[in-house]
């Protein structure tokens, strides 16, 4: 293996992973929720604020994980801020099918864009709950569930 | 026979395994589970080809055949632990129902609300999770005893927290996530001064030192065969039979009974009285042939080159640049867990995954050594005696490549 070149743990997922956007706190917000992978540890809290015409003002998450799961959060907040409330549960949808394998990135239309990077990590069944736990987690948010698992 | 690591190597075919992208396997991951040398495998082969028998129930051949073969373990596995009895010697399908067996056996009928069972804070949630629902059940409570900052039992917060209230003391021999090897001895000789009896969690430490249960004195004491080189799914308890005698079963069924009216049921003999329903046959035949091998190779070579993993184990991986080793006891088996600095350990796992190094990540099912560490979660190499000094450096020598990566 190069390591340098590894379909996982690429350039962009290693800059995140190091350099996580909106990595804060968003106090008051309108929606919040803690996520847990049991299994990893890892450990990580949404926050939203979400206007009354149901767009995303602002998005943010605080936390500590491995880098694939700290990445896949700050890819999140950064693809999702400004979208609407329906779009990211769209894209909540699309980036699930993508890490479960049911949705192939070369055919068909999707809204992942660098979401893609994400693509080979079905090849790594203990590491899927790593990449989807942000979104699980903005997904409980959403749905105003407080405390999300993974397992 | 003399110690040649190529010869042992050779009995675990699945050394020779591929792991990911066709990389030859280094396997470290032996706490999880070890592999199974050919003898065992084609012991219990042999029981599906040609030998499958119900047992204890058939006039038959091959049923009395298997009844011998089985009980036969039974044997084996007191000489093995040298107890003084066979009744003493009962099998289960591992180390977790083995302590579920006397937490829901012993407990429930000896422990009343305000009784205290203790246990250590490098439990592993298996001596953890099973006084939980003999609390619920009792009342009783459960005490911790800590651990110093090498991760060894503190003796003498031990001995303070044991009192006439303590009625079950329930420690692991060697740890799981730590490698620290307990003083069981002493430990045991402290709760019979306190007048509780003593549970030995061998999950791990069985395949570590032999073990003589009437020299430690311990009145439980639980393992599993498929870390120790046998098949998964048969586990052991022995328990001294004085105090076997006085518990109610566990679970009711077949083979555990002497008589059946829908009045009144006889229970069987020790050790049946605990094993309702039919065993798994062909793990405890193949159990007999994993402590047959351990025989033949020698506790004192094993012994010996394990000590020089632990021992080379140290040097070179604490030579890696950021890594802090968790557990760094003074009598310490082959395991070692570690962090490195600004990787989390599901990252080290993937990557030298793909070197074909096989480690554990994760908290090893004992989450209060990662909070007392203050770590979410370590890497956990762990090493058998068909391991070898070479394969640490493989793992050196991935984990610096890693250090590359972030
Ligand atoms: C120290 C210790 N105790 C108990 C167990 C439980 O063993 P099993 O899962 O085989 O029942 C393990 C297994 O990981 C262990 O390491």
């Amino acid at each position: 293996m190069s390591v340098h070149n590894d379909e996982l743990y690429q350039e962009v997922i290693l800059e995140h992973n190091k350099h996580p956007r909106n990595f804060r706190k968003i106090d008051p917000c309108s929606h919040q929720a803690e996520g847990y992978n049991p299994l990893c540890g890892d450990h990580l809290k949404v926050y939203l604020q979400v206007s009354a015409e149901g767009r995303i003002e602002d998005l943010a998450f605080e936390g500590d994980g491995c880098a694939i799961s700290k990445a896949s959060a700050s890819m999140m907040t950064a693809v999702l801020k400004g979208r609407s409330v329906e779009e990211a549960r769209a894209l909540f949808e699309e980036f699930r099918g993508l890490v479960m394998k049911e949705l192939d990135p070369q055919a068909g239309s999707h809204h992942l864009g660098k979401l893609t990077v994400f693509s080979g990590i079905w090849k790594y069944p203990s590491r899927v709950k790593c990449a989807i736990l942000a979104w699980h987690t903005l997904k409980g948010a959403l749905d105003k569930t407080a405390v999300v698992s993974t397992e | 026979m003399a110690f040649n690591i190529e010869k042992i190597r050779r009995d675990f075919p699945n050394l020779m395994a591929r792991a990911r992208d066709e990389k030859p396997l280094v396997y470290l991951d032996n706490a999880a589970t070890t592999f199974k040398p050919c003898q065992v495998i084609s012991c219990t082969h042999a029981h599906y080809c040609h030998k499958t028998a119900n047992i204890h129930r058939g006039v038959h051949y091959l049923s009395e055949e298997a009844t011998a073969e089985y009980e036969s373990t039974r044997e084996k596995v007191r000489r093995f632990l040298n107890a003084s009895s066979l009744c003493e010697i009962v099998f289960t399908k591992g180390a977790t129902e083995s302590i579920n067996l006397v937490a829901a056996s012993y407990g429930r009928s000896a422990l009343k609300s305000g009784d205290e069972v203790l246990i250590s804070q490098m439990e592993h949630h298996s001596n953890i999770v099973p006084w939980q629902l003999l609390r619920e059940a009792t009342g009783c409570v459960i005490k911790v005893a800590p651990i110093n900052d090498r991760g060894e039992l503190l003796l003498d917060e031990y001995r303070k927290l044991l009192s006439p209230r303590t009625k079950i003391v329930s420690i692991v021999h060697v740890s799981n996530s730590l490698g620290t090897v307990n003083p069981v001895k002493e430990l045991a000789r402290l709760a019979h001064e306190a007048g509780a009896v003593f549970l030995l969690d061998a999950a791990q430490g069985v395949s570590h030192e032999p073990i003589d249960v009437q020299d430690w004195d311990v009145d439980f004491l639980a393992f599993s065969g498929h870390k120790l080189f046998g098949p998964t799914g048969v586990g052991v308890l022995y328990g001294k039979e004085r105090i076997l005698e006085t518990m109610p079963p566990y679970q009711g069924g077949g083979d555990m009974i002497l008589s059946v009216t829908f009045d009144r049921t006889v229970f069987n003999r020790l050790p049946l009285k605990f094993e309702a329903g039919t065993p798994n046959v062909a793990g405890v035949i193949g159990l007999g042939s994993a402590i047959d091998y351990i025989r033949a190779v020698g506790w004192e070579d094993m012994i010996t080159h394990k000590k020089d993993l632990v021992d080379h184990g140290h040097k070179v991986l604490n030579a890696v640049p950021g890594l802090r080793m968790i557990g760094t006891a003074r009598n310490k088996a082959p395991i070692f867990s570690f962090v490195l600095e600004g990787v989390h350990a599901h990252d080290i796992g993937t990557l030298i995954d793909r070197e074909g190094i096989a480690i554990r990540t994760g908290h090893h099912c004992t989450q209060p050594v990662m909070e007392r560490f203050g770590v979410p979660a370590t890497a956990r190499a762990s090493l058998a005696f068909y391991n070898t000094k070479e394969e640490i450096d493989l793992l050196v020598k991935a984990l610096l490549k890693v250090r590359e990566v972030f």
